[in-house]
């Protein structure tokens, strides 16, 4: 009990003065703290809900893009197998899978040399002449994982193309991605930006085609029809008949630019060398016809082709705004998405209400330990006085690891603060207890302090643990504000069992040597 | 420097004589809890229910409720619910979640934002869908699920089997209540108040741990003493530091409900509960709950014959 080794001692100084160092950055502000040396410029993170922003939870629609995929393959098997003239009926697409029914059921080893070339992460089978293709289902996990990363990656390019704005952008889940932008106060932007997958396309329009007739019902084959992207009151106000066929893609786009072009704003595009050639083949067989640019199944324009256009490069007019070319180039710039993404949740937080949030909880906390130092005084002396020392070390130490950790400090982490304050003097409570018990028991004073801290470790380790796992369920089940409360409780149960145990024994013992007590004033 | 309040006397207060006594409330609101729960349900809030609330603060003094009122209803929007928040400037407004995808949900707040013009300003905006809520509770309950029985095994493990039983049971009785009192006054459920409810569920355990650990003790201490007498006797020994370790708690928790703000209050308020409800259930009912499970004595090392061999704690 009184002897400490050299390495404890080093380690609860050391322990107590990384506390009060590294959490020394909190107590003063950012302008402050930048005049600082390096390694003390680093302060705890707030979580938006104190500094104010933005947060929104995206899920990246798996099923669309299924969907999508199965009738991708089965407009390619119908082309495929009417070339190779193969007879077959029922060609369709359920949510799961696309079956069809062969003709001659001999022919089913062509089908699958044609479906495996479409889509080789299909499972083809064969029962009584007809034919599934399902997602091969560990190749489709695979898939959709690749989707999101590459969704985020968009998401990204989208809304900070720069890199310099302070989002961060984060899979969370399997299928989702939390995007938490700081200051922005209205996400409306951000969510335009997001709301659309941006799959651009060059398509001939049928001229032969009636859109009467197509509207009707009566589409001719190989053909569809797509509405404009631009609308009054909600209806498009046209509708094309276009070729399913895709003349260019828009992944073959390098770059793309608002510019303008008779003082109309317009969109300019260049295309990677594929891309170039095959918009110069299709414009060359094609001069005199309209064809359409589509963007997510809508029409921007259809321009005539008047001559062939072999250097790569174009404009897209429409009727646009400065505004909306800037969008429509960015997104381009940007790619397409390989699903869409649907919000699932959005939070903003305006920067006044965190600043009052901040307040609150710091005022709370405040109160909250002058109301237990008092306590520990008036129920403990000079020992409460020890308490309360260890306590202020506790909370110095919690918040350099808070900063160091980069953990987010969130309103609920801040109760959590709180909370574990009242907390840490438990141990305290538990130690000076067993003391006076022990010294109500007739113990000498040495020998009752001894039996006091060693007699309470294990009811106070047990009391911990109990907490931890709560605390550890938190995290587990946790959805950011929760997580911020489960990380400093946890933390604050970790470190009061440091401060409260070792630190409080340091004093003591010190006080012992330095004053050599007749008896123990509690 | 000696403390200002010492409690010297060792009470004798007979815990094991109101044991039934105990059973009886506790069972009371047990069985009310659940009932409350299945009946009047939860005030669930948007984290769990979905739809959109809006926090404002109006611009010219107190927020006119009714005023705002009159002009939301006239949108349709269903049920739009409206309420003072914190301060009487405060309001916030909860919309249900309309029909349709993200777009309907935002011209929504379009809608609301466009009526109540330049009168309020906007603090915060959450909507929230109904798949997310739906996950929540279902991982909420099973966390919650999952903790008690770690606890139980984490005590079953440092003890023996009735302890664990007992300590489950009374924690189990604290997160019950607090979900029956949430369900009773309304207080709006979300997820700082799941939150509350795990750490309830940990921390409650904590008087329990103290007394067990006192009541093993005293078992091995005094191998032949009749058991409700070793029950008494270690709650009465434990009782000061039972109620001061809960009242440095209690104090901080108290301090958020008073300074913390109304984002807090449904934490602390459960917070607060459970710090009370979890004392009282580790006096009447963790502790006597040992009297029908018995703990072997037998099982306890045979060598401690002696006191002074016990390798006792607090």
């Amino acid at each position: 009990m009184l002897y400490f080794q050299r390495w404890l001692l080093v380690v609860i100084l050391g322990a107590c003065a990384f506390g009060v160092i590294f959490a020394l950055p909190n107590a003063f502000s950012p302008q402050t703290v930048a005049q600082w040396p390096s390694f003390l410029r680093q302060q705890v993170s707030l979580g938006l809900d104190l500094r104010g922003g933005s947060y929104l939870l995206y899920e990246v629609d798996f099923d669309a893009a299924e969907r999508e995929r199965l009738n991708n393959v089965v407009d390619d098997l119908r082309t495929q197998m009417i070339a190779a003239k193969i007879g077959y009926t029922d060609l369709a697409a359920t949510t799961s899978r696309v079956s069809l029914k062969l003709t001659d059921p001999a022919r089913y080893g062509d089908v699958r040399d044609i479906a495996n070339k479409i889509d080789p992460g299909m499972d083809v089978q064969v029962s009584g002449g007809i034919v599934t293709l399902t997602p091969n289902q560990a190749d489709l996990a695979q898939q959709q994982s690749a989707m999101v990363s590459q969704s985020i990656e968009i998401v990204r390019r989208r809304i900070d193309p720069q890199g310099t704005k302070e989002v961060s952008i984060q899979r969370e889940a399997a299928n989702r991605i939390l995007i938490q932008i700081p200051g922005v106060e209205n996400p409306e932007e951000v969510k335009q930006l997001l709301g659309q997958t941006a799959k651009m396309t060059f398509q001939l329009v049928d001229p032969n085609a009636s859109v009467q007739d197509a509207r009707a019902g009566h589409l001719p084959p190989g053909n569809e029809l797509l509405p404009s992207s631009e609308s009054v009151n909600g209806q498009p106000t046209q509708y094309w008949v276009v070729r399913r066929r895709v003349m260019v893609s828009g992944d073959t786009l390098t770059d793309a630019q608002a510019t303008f072009q008779n003082n109309e704003p317009v969109v300019s595009f260049k295309f990677d060398s594929i891309g170039a050639r095959r918009f110069a083949d299709a414009t060359k067989e094609n001069v005199g016809k309209p064809f359409a640019i589509v963007l997510d199944n809508k029409v921007i324009s259809a321009p005539v082709i008047k001559e062939p256009i072999l250097g790569g490069s174009g404009v897209i007019e429409g009727s646009f705004t400065v505004q909306s070319a800037n969008d429509l180039a960015l997104l381009l710039r940007a790619g397409a998405l390989p699903a869409p993404l649907t919000v699932l949740e959005e939070r903003t937080v305006g920067p006044d209400l965190g600043a009052d949030s901040i307040h609150a909880g710091a005022l709370a906390s405040i109160v909250g330990v002058v109301l237990v130092v008092i306590f520990m005084v008036v129920f403990y002396g000079l020992f409460g006085i020890f308490a309360d020392i260890a306590l202020f070390f506790n909370l110095c130490i919690m918040m350099a690891l808070l900063t160091m950790l980069h953990a987010t400090l969130t309103l609920p982490g801040i109760a959590g603060i709180a909370l574990t304050m009242g907390m840490a003097v438990d141990a305290n409570v538990l130690i000076y207890e067993r003391i006076r018990e022990e010294v109500r028991g007739g113990r000498s004073l040495i020998s009752s302090l001894q039996a006091g801290f060693e007699r309470a470790f294990g009811t106070i380790l047990d009391s911990h643990v109990t907490t931890l796992v709560a605390g550890a369920l938190m995290f587990w089940l946790g959805s950011g504000p929760v997580k911020g409360f489960a990380v400093t409780l946890s933390l604050g149960v970790l470190t009061s069992l440091f401060s409260a145990i070792l630190v409080t024994r340091l004093l003591i013992v010190t006080w012992l040597r330095r004053l050599k007590p007749k008896a123990i004033p509690i | 420097m000696r403390p200002l309040i010492v409690i010297r006397r060792i009470p004798n207060i007979d815990f094991m004589g109101l044991r039934k006594l105990g059973f009886a409330l506790s069972l009371i609101m047990t069985v009310g809890s659940l009932a409350l729960f299945f009946t009047r349900g939860l005030n669930y809030g948007i984290d769990f229910s979905g739809g959109t609330i809006i926090e404002a603060r109006s611009t010219n003094g107190p927020a006119d409720l009714s005023s705002m009122r009159s002009q939301l209803d006239g949108l349709g929007l269903g049920d739009v619910s409206l309420q003072n928040f914190g301060s009487p400037d405060d309001v916030l407004i909860r919309l249900q979640r309309q029909p349709g995808g993200d777009k309907e949900q935002e011209q929504a707040v379009e809608q609301v934002k466009q009526k109540l013009g330049s009168s309020v300003e906007y603090r915060r905006t959450e909507v929230v869908g109904p798949t997310v809520g739906a996950e929540l509770i279902r991982a909420g309950t099973e966390a919650t699920i999952l903790a008690l029985f770690a606890i139980a095994i984490y005590v079953w493990f440092r003890f023996e089997w009735p302890f664990g039983v007992g300590a489950m049971l009374s924690t189990l009785h604290d997160t019950i209540t607090t979900i029956g009192l949430f369900s009773l006054l309304q207080i709006e459920f979300n997820l700082t108040t799941l939150a509350a409810i795990l750490t309830i569920a940990g921390y409650s355990i904590n008087d329990t741990v103290v007394i067990y650990d006192r009541v093993r003790e005293t078992m091995r201490r005094y191998k032949s003493m009749d058991f409700t007498a070793l029950i008494n006797k270690s709650l009465n020994e434990t009782l000061s530091r039972t109620i001061l370790t809960v009242s440095t708690t209690a104090l901080a928790v108290l301090s958020l409900r008073l300074f913390g703000g109304e984002v807090l209050r449904g934490f602390s308020i459960a917070m607060l509960w459970g710090i009370v409800v979890g004392t009282y259930s580790s006096l009447f009912i963790a502790a006597p709950l040992l009297y029908y499970v018995r703990p072997k004595r037998a099982a306890l090392k045979p060598g401690d014959t002696s006191e002074a061999a016990a390798g006792g704690r607090p």
